[in-house]
């Protein structure tokens, strides 16, 4: 590989890897929150919805939902997203309903007689949720958030197909230019490695550290 | 714009050919995910450490890259290296291998929940390593693997529209195919984006009831 490939695609496209990774993990993390919550409130109607939005996006494929919010939404609405929020609203919007999951099992594995415990202080609902239930139920998420963060870190991949100019986009006119497919590629596989052994590490450290305020053993 | 049913109806020969695709990929795939995970984990606990540690790199590098690339590098590379497979072989080679990594975790956490008493008792018994696996520790790992093996299967199948970008005539390339054709975007990715629900939620309404049956 030339250093000027090198430095004009493959770097930049490791850049907009990481920006994907964080704008959609922001999104994911708010939608995740928000559905999560939603599918332990009293109201049915509520809980419903928040199912229903559940199912529906962990039921479709993360590229066919992408192809579906560049090609279908814009004529339909009217209006055109750039492609690079496209991709971060499509990745932030299905992994994010992964993680719905996640937020609901940690709030129902908090023991019951702490909510009881705040029916009987006479906390708000909200009071209740940002007191009691999720200081204890943030460290349980986070082992499953981790492994969400790899997931999404190789969905992001798939935005190579939208013509976005990440790292696997980056392989892609690097392997048209070289036709060294072998050597890219590995390249490639292997920045992905290292940002996911990165993810890892870090959250390990924040599992650690959640759970010592708690008061609790990792 | 507005929604045009006919060109729904247009669509379904292709649907019909792509969907049969995409189940014999998703098919063929979990066989490879399965039996090659079998194999991982079998070597994840092999005795010399010269097995054991190159498996557990090799197996979570896979894991942690994206299938996308894989695919495109055995895509590309395969034919360098003088080995010649269709798209379609190759693809589903790739979502194989890709998921056999998982499953290699799901029997790994199936074997290791494998009481240790069973291990002694078959090495009083002096079985031979393959009985142990065989006739002991297998029967009683893979019972309770299935639900999570289950998860795996519906995530494998969201995974397939991943080999439209080799150009296998599973559901979303023949979509684009439509697409380009009559130039319709709206409802051949639409009705393709509602089969991926409508397959993958029952699917995974049974996984669950798997899960509570299992359970107790």
């Amino acid at each position: 590989m030339t250093a000027g490939l090198w430095q004009n695609w493959v770097l930049p496209g490791i850049g907009t890897t990481l920006r994907l990774l964080v704008l959609s993990a922001a999104l994911g993390a708010l939608v995740a929150f928000s559905v999560g919550m939603a599918r332990t409130h009293r109201s049915r109607t509520v809980r419903f919805l928040a199912g229903f939005y559940t199912e529906v996006f962990r039921g479709t494929s993360a590229l066919v939902l992408m192809f579906w919010l560049f090609f279908v939404v814009p004529p339909l609405l009217g209006w055109q997203l750039v492609p690079l929020w496209a991709a971060v609203l499509a990745l932030g919007l299905s992994y994010g309903a992964y993680g719905a999951e996640i937020v609901r099992g940690a709030l129902n594995a908090v023991a019951p007689a702490q909510r009881e415990a705040t029916v009987a202080l006479g906390f708000t609902p909200w009071q209740r949720m940002r007191l009691v239930l999720l200081p204890q139920a943030v460290p349980e998420m986070i082992p499953s958030f981790c492994n969400l963060l790899v997931e999404l870190l190789k969905g992001t991949a798939l935005v190579s197909l939208l013509g976005i100019g990440d790292v696997s986009f980056a392989a892609y006119l690097v392997r048209l230019a070289t036709q060294d497919s072998a050597r890219i590629y590995s390249v490639v596989l292997v920045v992905y490695f290292v940002i996911a052994f990165v993810l890892t590490r870090s959250m390990k450290a924040l599992e650690r550290r959640a759970k010592a305020n708690l008061g609790v053993a990792a | 714009m507005s929604w045009d049913w006919s060109a729904v109806v247009d669509f379904l020969p292709r649907f019909a050919d792509g969907l049969l695709v995409t189940l014999q990929v998703l098919f063929l795939g979990s066989l490879i995910a399965f039996s090659l995970g079998l194999v991982w984990a079998a070597a994840f606990r092999a005795p010399s450490r010269l097995v054991r540690w190159p498996v557990n790199a090799v197996t979570e590098f896979i894991r942690t890259t994206p299938l996308l690339v894989q695919l495109f590098f055995l895509f590309f590379v395969l034919p360098e290296w003088g080995v010649q497979f269709s798209a379609f072989t190759t693809g589903t080679l790739a979502i194989g291998l890709h998921y056999s990594t998982y499953t290699a975790q799901v029997y790994r956490a199936g074997i290791d929940a494998v009481p240790a008493g069973q291990w002694e008792a078959a090495t009083a018994l002096s079985l031979p390593a393959h009985r142990t696996w065989l006739a002991v520790v297998l029967p009683q790992a893979l019972r309770r693997t299935a639900p999570a093996l289950g998860n795996y299967v519906i995530a494998m199948l969201k995974d397939t529209p991943l080999l439209a970008a080799i150009s296998v005539l599973e559901l979303l390339q023949q979509s684009r195919l439509e697409s380009a054709a009559t130039f319709q975007y709206t409802e051949p990715l639409t009705v393709v984006g509602v089969a991926f629900v409508l397959i993958a939620y029952p699917a995974s309404l049974l996984v669950r009831a798997l899960e509570r049956r299992l359970a107790h």
